[in-house]
């Protein structure tokens, strides 16, 4: 069925587009009571951020929209030593998109939401017009369980790690825009675990961040410039799948600046580097997890490249575009 | 043999005369960097980039003229990535999006075919920007649209050839010792293309592939000819590259494109640097030729002197001031290969 | 100033080829080159533009050989 601009009206097609398709599948008492917001319960401090998501297409290898739109949340409230607790989602659909479309998207949805162990409480939906495309706002509240993990926490000799492969989500969407064909699925997924792991470990983690749009290079260079100190990288220790290197020499990309959507780094103590390494390698998002480098003194990000050479690592200009030349 | 480790701490400890060398690949300025070569190098052997990037070469009123097409009724511009952030006087392509133009960026000139096909009543204009390297695909782009009947593909054609902008370089600038020749371009036009050039100005020109240890090779290769008083095309990229380049490449390129003198963004006019559509081929033309090249720098901008190897980006005055790549305000800041853009990127 | 990457060639339609790069497969136009199964071609913008005739290692293992000859005084062939 396509949703048409009377689906949000607030009457009777609004209605049933909630019950058929948001109830039916975020089901939970919190969210069934239908009332003008949440009533929630949380223990201590919390975490409490926002996201929207506008991915074409909609639906990709390794994902769709909906898993990005928990993930993208989820993650960003980990990054922060929060468990993530309770999400709300905010749907704007454009006159001609499709309610099975939307169905599949909810369910993922769910599906992940459960994975990342929160419940969707409170959401909703408008329809404007357009071309039958989806966008979701997703925000979330999560309990802090580690005070002071921050941006601006980065201390000389700490080591960075990064929990796995660059650029498949990037390279995900784009092979499908580019008809190159291959394995690459996007590693977006739910990153909770992967802390609660380095936590109950012990490991003092300073920062941590989720590498998402402007990749690696950018990340990194908002911990120099946040924590007023120099990143130093190992080009030989990132990781990257040699299908993704393939796949960036033919589109002249670089690793470094792609989008990935299940990854993350964390700053700890250096001489706590190897535990945190063995910690993030039990968990399967972070089976491919390296020490890729070090905080020193000074500033911005330095890369020891393979050759042996020095050269500076910058932040990404505009788009990640296709280059021939 | 003589291994990289060897080359490596020979041209870390050269201490002879310094040495100006210029690579003329945007890709070879690229890989420079991300090798970080200079960093392994004597700073006595000083590596300079010229004119290798065909984005910032193209004129801003060229970029206007896709403006302006994106902009018109119906049509719609393709093209590569790279161009999409290049500023002209109006505004770059990403902005005209934000104005309700029609672009989107293509992998393959060939995939036009497909656009321009599934939707007839748009009139679709490609923008034909590059070297040697890239110009024979246009020609097998013309063969399709002949084939097909297709009136709704044009092109804009903005394509510059590499050594007469070497022969300009080498007539006008005294202070260059060498040359790393592109190794892309002249898988095309073949390594004897230098032939010529490294006689009559007596300077060495080296082909050189894209990895970093090929381009210390280059830079090691170059070294000895200079030491030995030598002046050599040495073609060290043998993989793809050849003395007589890809003859069926040159012959499609002849058959529909013709030699003209171009404007050179930051440079100015280069007699016979670039192809045009040949005149039996007018009707696939979206207006190039009516592009009136007449363009300043703007004011305090030293692309020029950045272009032909005169300063580095650094020493002008614009750089990392009024002059980012968020902000461009001359040629090589705009593109991702464009000398200053790299630079700004690496800075630090 | 120019991108361009290796892959071999593992399926040729007429005047278009499958080609791999690394585990990533696209389809080529070979007008410009003549390619059997199994080469390796250089691509550019959606073309393959040359046959290569060694692969990088063999390249990197000449290419160290003529500078070796060349340091002693051996400059090879000009080209």
């Amino acid at each position: 069925m396509k949703i048409d601009l009377s689906y949000g009206s607030g009457g009777k097609q609004t209605s049933s587009l909630i019950n058929d398709i948001f109830l039916k599948h975020f089901d939970n008492p919190v969210l069934n009571r239908l009332e003008d917001a949440a009533v929630l319960d949380v223990q201590g401090r919390i975490a409490y951020t926002t996201d929207s998501f506008v991915v074409t297409p909609l639906f990709f290898k390794g994902g769709n929209i909906g898993k990005l739109a928990v993930c993208g949340t989820v993650n960003d409230l980990a990054m922060m030593g929060a468990r993530p607790r309770y999400l709300t989602a905010g749907f704007i659909l454009e006159a001609g998109a499709d309610s099975q479309v939307l169905e599949q998207i909810a369910q993922t949805m769910r599906e992940t939401a459960d994975e990342a162990g929160v419940q969707i409480v409170a959401g909703d939906t408008k329809v404007v017009e357009g071309s039958g495309n989806i966008y979701i706002n997703t925000s979330g509240v999560g309990e802090i369980l580690k005070e002071g993990i921050s941006i601006a926490n980065c201390q000389e000799g700490d080591c960075i790690l990064l929990s796995g492969n660059l650029g498949e989500h990037h390279a995900a969407i784009m092979s499908e825009r580019m008809g190159i064909e291959n394995n690459i699925a996007s590693d977006c997924a739910p990153l909770f675990s992967l802390v609660e792991g380095l936590l109950e470990a012990g490991i003092d983690v300073h920062c941590m961040r989720d590498v998402t749009r402007g990749g690696l290079g950018t990340v990194l260079n908002e911990v120099a410039d946040s924590s007023a100190c120099q990143v130093e990288i190992r080009e030989t220790s990132l990781p990257v799948s040699k299908e993704i290197q393939g796949f960036c020499s033919i589109l002249g990309l670089d690793p470094l600046y792609m989008a990935n959507e299940g990854k993350m780094i964390a700053v700890v103590p250096g001489e706590q580097a190897e535990q945190a390494l063995a910690a993030m390698q039990r968990n399967p998002y972070g089976a491919y997890a390296q020490i890729i480098g070090r905080i020193e003194k000074g500033a911005g990000v330095r890369m020891i490249t393979a050759l042996g050479g020095s050269r500076a690592v910058d932040i990404l200009y505009g788009e990640g575009l296709p280059r021939i030349c | 043999m003589v291994t990289l480790e060897q080359i490596v701490k020979e041209l870390k400890e050269y201490d002879g005369e310094e040495i100006k060398i210029m690579e003329v690949c945007g890709t070879h300025t690229s890989s420079i960097f991300k090798n970080g070569i200079r960093s392994l190098i004597s700073p006595k052997i000083k590596l300079i980039s010229g004119p290798g990037c065909p984005v910032c070469v193209t004129p801003s009123v060229y970029v206007d003229k896709l403006v302006e097409l994106s902009l018109k009724p119906s049509h719609c511009v393709l093209t590569f990535g790279d161009m999409m952030k290049v500023k002209g006087n109006q505004g770059s392509l990403t902005e005209a999006v934000a104005k309700g133009g029609r672009v989107r960026v293509l992998y393959s000139p060939l995939d036009s075919l497909t656009a321009a096909q599934e939707d007839p009543d748009t009139q679709y204009v490609f923008a034909a920007v590059g070297f040697e390297t890239t110009t024979p695909i246009y020609g097998l782009l013309l063969d399709e649209i002949l084939k097909k009947n297709l009136s709704n593909l044009k092109l804009l054609t903005s394509l510059k050839t590499i050594t007469p902008a070497l022969e300009y370089i080498c007539e006008n600038e005294k202070g260059i010792d060498a040359f790393i020749a592109p190794g892309h371009v002249s898988v095309i036009i073949g390594s004897q293309s230098y032939e010529a050039l490294a006689e009559k100005y007596g300077k060495p020109f080296v082909v050189a592939g894209f990895g970093g240890e090929h381009i210390l090779a280059a830079i090691y290769e170059i070294l000895l000819q200079l030491r030995d008083g030598r002046h050599q095309v040495k073609n060290m990229y043998v993989s793809a590259v050849s003395q007589e380049g890809n003859p069926q490449a040159l012959s499609v390129i002849n058959q529909y494109f013709e030699t003209k003198e171009d404007f050179w963004r930051g440079i100015g006019v280069i007699p016979q640097s670039s192809l045009g559509l040949k005149s039996a081929y007018q009707q696939f033309d979206a207006g190039s030729s009516f592009i009136e090249y007449r363009e300043e720098l703007p004011k305090g901008c030293r692309c020029t002197d950045v272009i032909l190897g005169r300063i580095t980006p650094v020493e002008c005055p614009l750089f990392g001031g009024s002059c980012t790549p968020l902000n461009a305000v001359g040629p090589c800041m705009v593109s991702t290969e464009g000398v200053c853009g790299i630079w700004y990127k690496n800075r630090g | 100033m120019c991108v361009a990457v290796p892959g071999k060639v593992i399926e040729i339609n007429g005047p278009k080829a499958k080609v791999d790069v690394m585990n990533n497969t696209c389809d080529v136009d070979i007008r410009l080159v003549q390619p059997k199964l199994g080469d390796y071609v250089l691509i550019h913008a959606g073309c393959a533009i040359d046959v290569l005739s060694k692969d990088a290692a063999e390249e990197i293992l000449w290419m160290f050989n003529e500078l070796e000859e060349e340091m002693n005084g051996h400059p090879g062939a000009d080209r």
